[in-house]
């Protein structure tokens, strides 16, 4: 870790965004992670995204669970709400939360034990009720608190840095999220920051449960060679089915690509995300033919990142459950509490 | 994007390379390794401080009260600051005056003389900075040295033209005296009229550091006619110095924007003038007199009049009067700033006394023209710009002699080329073959996160020299004005030095891209991208690149065949993308440059 704080000064050139903060507004304290941590450059990435979106830091909130990943909130978004939770149970933190005040940008962050381990129930049921969120897995394959031990989403065969094999299934969380109802499922690589970027703030715009799968490679426990989770190796398996541009009230900063392999994808919030098509076969409006190209790439030991399927007519938790327009934190006792009479005549409605 | 048309690495190796980002130690004429001795100045070592000081630049405790700054503005810490109201470099001059100010008795570390003659021998013709630089760096070689001056002291113009309430006299002593110590032949008090007869005493080399020694006149009507009162400003320094002058008129105008004219109008407030006026043709910015000197005049209530021309000194039968000004304007004519009237009436200012300082000359009455020694058309001296030497190949010049009118760093850096040249000269080989420079480059790295320096940048503003109070330093010409930072004061101006000598060295093969280094550079100053020519691959950095002149370090090409890019220009050297590497690719190594000079023997 590092011990001195990061320097006020800054420099004098970089882009200021609307509301008048430059992308170090965002940051948060010094990170104690190991030097090199996929999860920092995550950080990073989230920092990035919401100044770019020109979003204010108090309507963020970030939730986290226990575990390497769990600690990042503390490394970005120091102005922003904040929720260190119990292992495994930040979605139903994050689901409480924003049951109660709808109005704030909800941000689980959490990691591959935190998620498909301890958390599992929590992520699954989470992510099945709808709840409006980006929630991101910080994959790396390994406890890399405990000294790299297995996770559930290490590859089957894949090596450990002590030179065990890992024998059991892994668990892949895209596709679990696609079958869960996910209106929004990516895979990204904590390396590849212009992939990353863009897909964070298409998930930030999206109204409904938003997943995205980042792989993170533990530089202390799982960056050898035989690990599939480490850097040189994602590099060379990474097949991104498609690029994405996100255009906030100015040009997509990419250059063109040729016609009719780009569309563009209106969000809730009226943005617009320019969609380049890598591979030209990819369709990510269908969800049943993403699966079965996950499953295909995968078995051909291929990792498919990019935006893996999107719904833009998507609707969330609170559409379903019909409640009103202001938030419920924000009613006092007489519009919550309707009173004994109120009471009996509902009781009475029901004899 | 073609790679072949890209960057190609930056050469490291190249010992300009790292020192060009040294900006300080790159600015000075003499290359002083700045951040080295500020270090030393923070840890309390101040002997070590002054003797890194006095092997570069000779006269640690005269120039940390006198000097030009040239490092200066080339100070990273004033552009990193570029947010604030007034950023400000680190005031490194005034750092080196603690080092001076604070050491323990160093006679113990200067070199002893040389205990055996070479039998060679050389005239140093002028007693100032350049000269004493030559000697100090001939002397220890053992060579013999002959001192020739025409005033009864050495020291040349660091004694005559810089007031004592600038610089006390037992300053300029003590660093005059280190070289005096090297027993160096003087013939002092004698004026030297022939070069001629000088090369016919059969001196191996001759060196000229004599200066510029003539002010500038100013041949305007009334010059004769008034001249009891008007004085040549250096001539009158002088005067002043050697303490023939005492008194001056109740009302002076000087005449002349540059720093001779601040120290005459100091001066004047201090021998009698209560009404003392600096008028000059150019506007403020434009006054060649530094920034700091402007300051100090105006805050002992001298008013510095701009804009105005003399066109005829007033006088009543023989007796000054006052000035009579003709007002101009700046005006572009063809791309070039030219003062034009301004139309306005002229403006007449009364006083008893002018000070005339508007510029200085050469002149080398006594140098004849048939000893194959060649002028130029402006009559100055052929001088070889790094050899010093002259057209004749047994004399060398140097200080204002060489190039006209400069300042005491660049006399001193001036005599260590000229020392090396003379040492090359009477050796029989090529000046052109000049030393390289002594470069070391070690990591400061001491555990996983520790730096062998204070790596944590301070937020602190530049701090300001105290004043002795005004109602003393007005009544006493020798009382120096400037006291001098205190020790803490020192440490915390210090601790603003960004260490620029201790740079971010980047190990290519190493490197597995993971962006921790771009995400934690609080100044953005790392780019991995695809290469291309410089001018283009600067407009797509992580942040923009705002200075053309501060470099591009480009790595090799890496796995993913992107390069890594870094802008030197506001880096803080903060050392936490090598805190952030997880494989080392970065380090952090110290960049230690000595430029070449003579009697590295002398070095303790």
């Amino acid at each position: 870790m590092t011990y001195i704080t990061k320097p006020k000064l800054r420099h004098p050139g970089i882009p200021v965004n609307k509301l008048g903060f430059t992308h170090r507004d965002y940051e948060g304290t010094v990170s104690t992670l190991c030097a090199g941590c996929g999860h920092d450059s995550i950080s990073f990435a989230i920092i990035q995204a919401c100044f770019e979106l020109n979003i204010e830091p108090h309507r963020v909130a970030k939730l986290s669970g226990i575990g390497c990943s769990s600690k990042t909130p503390d490394y970005m978004l120091g102005q922003s709400h904040g929720f260190n939770s119990v292992h495994g149970r930040m979605p139903s933190v994050l689901t409480g939360a924003n049951l109660a005040n709808k109005d704030l940008l909800y941000m689980g962050i959490s990691g591959d034990g935190d998620s498909a381990s301890i958390g599992l129930g929590q992520f699954v049921h989470c992510v099945r009720r709808g709840v409006n969120m980006v929630y991101i897995t910080e994959n790396n394959g390994v406890y890399g608190l405990t000294k790299g031990q297995f996770s559930a989403t290490a590859d089957k065969g894949s090596k450990s840095k002590a030179g065990g094999s890992n024998m059991d299934s892994p668990l892949d969380l895209v596709s679990m999220a696609l079958l869960i109802g996910a209106t929004f499922v990516g895979r990204s690589f904590s390396g590849d920051k212009a992939q990353l970027v863009p897909l964070i703030m298409a998930a930030m715009s999206h109204k409904g449960p938003a997943f995205i799968d980042v792989v993170s490679p533990c530089v202390a426990f799982n960056n050898h060679a035989g690990s599939t989770k480490a850097y040189d190796f994602v590099r060379e398996h990474n097949e991104a089915v498609n690029r994405l541009d996100f255009m906030v009230d100015r040009e997509p900063i990419t250059v063109d690509y040729a016609p009719g392999t780009s569309e563009e994808v209106e969000l809730h919030d009226g943005s617009k995300l320019r969609l380049a098509k890598l591979h030209a076969d990819y369709d990510p409006h269908d969800r049943i033919k993403a699966m079965t190209y996950l499953q295909s790439h995968a078995a051909a030991g291929e990792l498919v990142t990019g935006l893996i399927y999107m719904d833009p007519a998507a609707s969330d938790m609170h559409a379903n459950l019909n409640t009103v327009d202001k938030p419920l934190n924000r009613m006092m006792e007489a519009e919550l509490c309707p009173g004994s009479a109120g009471l009996k005549s509902f009781n009475d409605a029901h004899r | 994007m073609n790679p072949a048309h890209g960057m190609k690495p930056t050469d490291i190796q190249n010992p300009d390379y790292f020192h060009k980002v040294v900006d300080c130690q790159w600015a000075c004429p003499a290359h002083t390794p700045v951040p080295e001795y500020i270090r030393m100045i923070a840890a309390g070592r101040y002997s070590d401080a002054y003797m890194v000081n006095w092997h570069s630049n000779v006269f640690p405790g005269v120039l940390g009260r006198t000097c030009d700054r040239p490092c200066e503005p080339a100070c990273r810490r004033g552009r990193v600051e570029e947010l604030l109201a007034a950023p400000q470099p680190v005031a490194i001059c005034r750092l080196k005056r603690v080092a001076a100010d604070n050491k323990d008795d160093v006679h113990a570390r200067m070199p002893r003389p040389a205990a055996q003659k070479n039998g060679k021998r050389v005239a140093l013709i002028g007693a100032g900075p350049a000269s004493l630089t030559v000697a100090r760096d001939l002397l220890p070689l053992g060579y013999t040295v002959v001192l020739y001056d025409s005033d009864a002291s050495a020291g040349g113009m660091m004694r005559t033209q810089i007031p004592k309430f600038r610089l006390p006299e037992s300053v300029l002593d003590e660093e005059v005296n280190y070289i005096l110590d090297l027993q160096p032949e003087l013939r002092l008090g004698q004026k030297v009229d022939s070069l001629k007869a000088v090369l016919a005493e059969g001196y191996d080399a001759v060196f000229v550091g004599c200066g510029a020694p003539r002010g500038r006149e100013l041949e305007i009507p009334g010059r004769k006619e008034a001249a009891a009162n008007i004085h040549i400003g250096i001539d009158w320094l002088s005067s002043v110095s050697f303490g023939h002058t005492t008194r001056i008129g109740k009302r002076v105008i000087v005449l002349g924007g540059g720093n001779t004219a601040m120290d005459c109008c100091r001066t004047s407030r201090r021998l009698g003038g209560d009404e003392v006026n600096v008028v000059v043709r150019s506007g403020f910015e434009e006054m060649k007199a530094s920034p700091w000197e402007k300051e100090d005049a105006m805050q002992e209530g001298i008013p510095i009049h701009n804009f105005l021309v003399p066109k005829q000194f007033l006088h009543d039968k023989g007796k000054l009067t006052g000035v009579l000004f003709e007002k101009v304007k700046a005006e572009m004519v063809n791309g070039r700033r030219n003062l034009v009237p301004s139309g306005e009436p002229d403006v007449t200012m009364p006083c008893d006394d002018v000070l005339v300082a508007v510029g200085q000359e050469n002149a080398f009455p006594w140098i004849e023209r048939d000893i194959g020694l060649e002028f130029d058309k402006w009559d100055m001296p052929k001088v070889g710009t790094t050899t010093m030497q002259s057209t004749n190949p047994r004399v060398f010049f140097g200080g204002d002699a060489a190039f006209g009118p400069k300042n005491i760093i660049w006399a001193v850096a001036h005599g260590h080329d000229a020392a090396i040249s003379i040492d090359l000269h009477c050796q029989g080989k090529s000046v052109n073959d000049r030393p390289p420079p002594m470069v070391n480059l070690m990591s400061q790295k001491m555990g996983i996160h520790e730096w062998s320096y204070d790596n944590d940048i301070s937020n602190d503003l530049r701090y300001k020299v105290p004043h002795a109070p005004i109602e003393k330093t007005l009544k006493d010409v020798k009382l120096e004005v400037e006291l001098g930072f205190d020790v803490k004061q020192a440490f915390l101006e210090a601790q603003r030095c960004l260490n620029c000598d201790v740079q971010t060295v980047f190990d290519t093969p190493k490197c597995i891209e993971c962006d921790a280094c771009v995400d934690i550079c609080p100044m953005d100053c790392i780019t991995f991208t695809a290469n291309d020519e410089e001018d283009v691959l600067r407009t797509h950095l992580t942040a923009p690149a705002l200075h053309a002149t501060q470099d591009i370090y480009v790595s090799a090409a890496l796995k993913t065949r992107r390069i890594m890019a870094k802008d030197e220009d506001l880096c803080l050297h903060c050392g936490l993308c090598a805190e952030r590497c997880p494989t080392g690719a970065w380090d952090m190594q110290k960049f230690l440059l000595e430029a070449p000079k003579t009697g590295y023997a002398c070095h303790k």
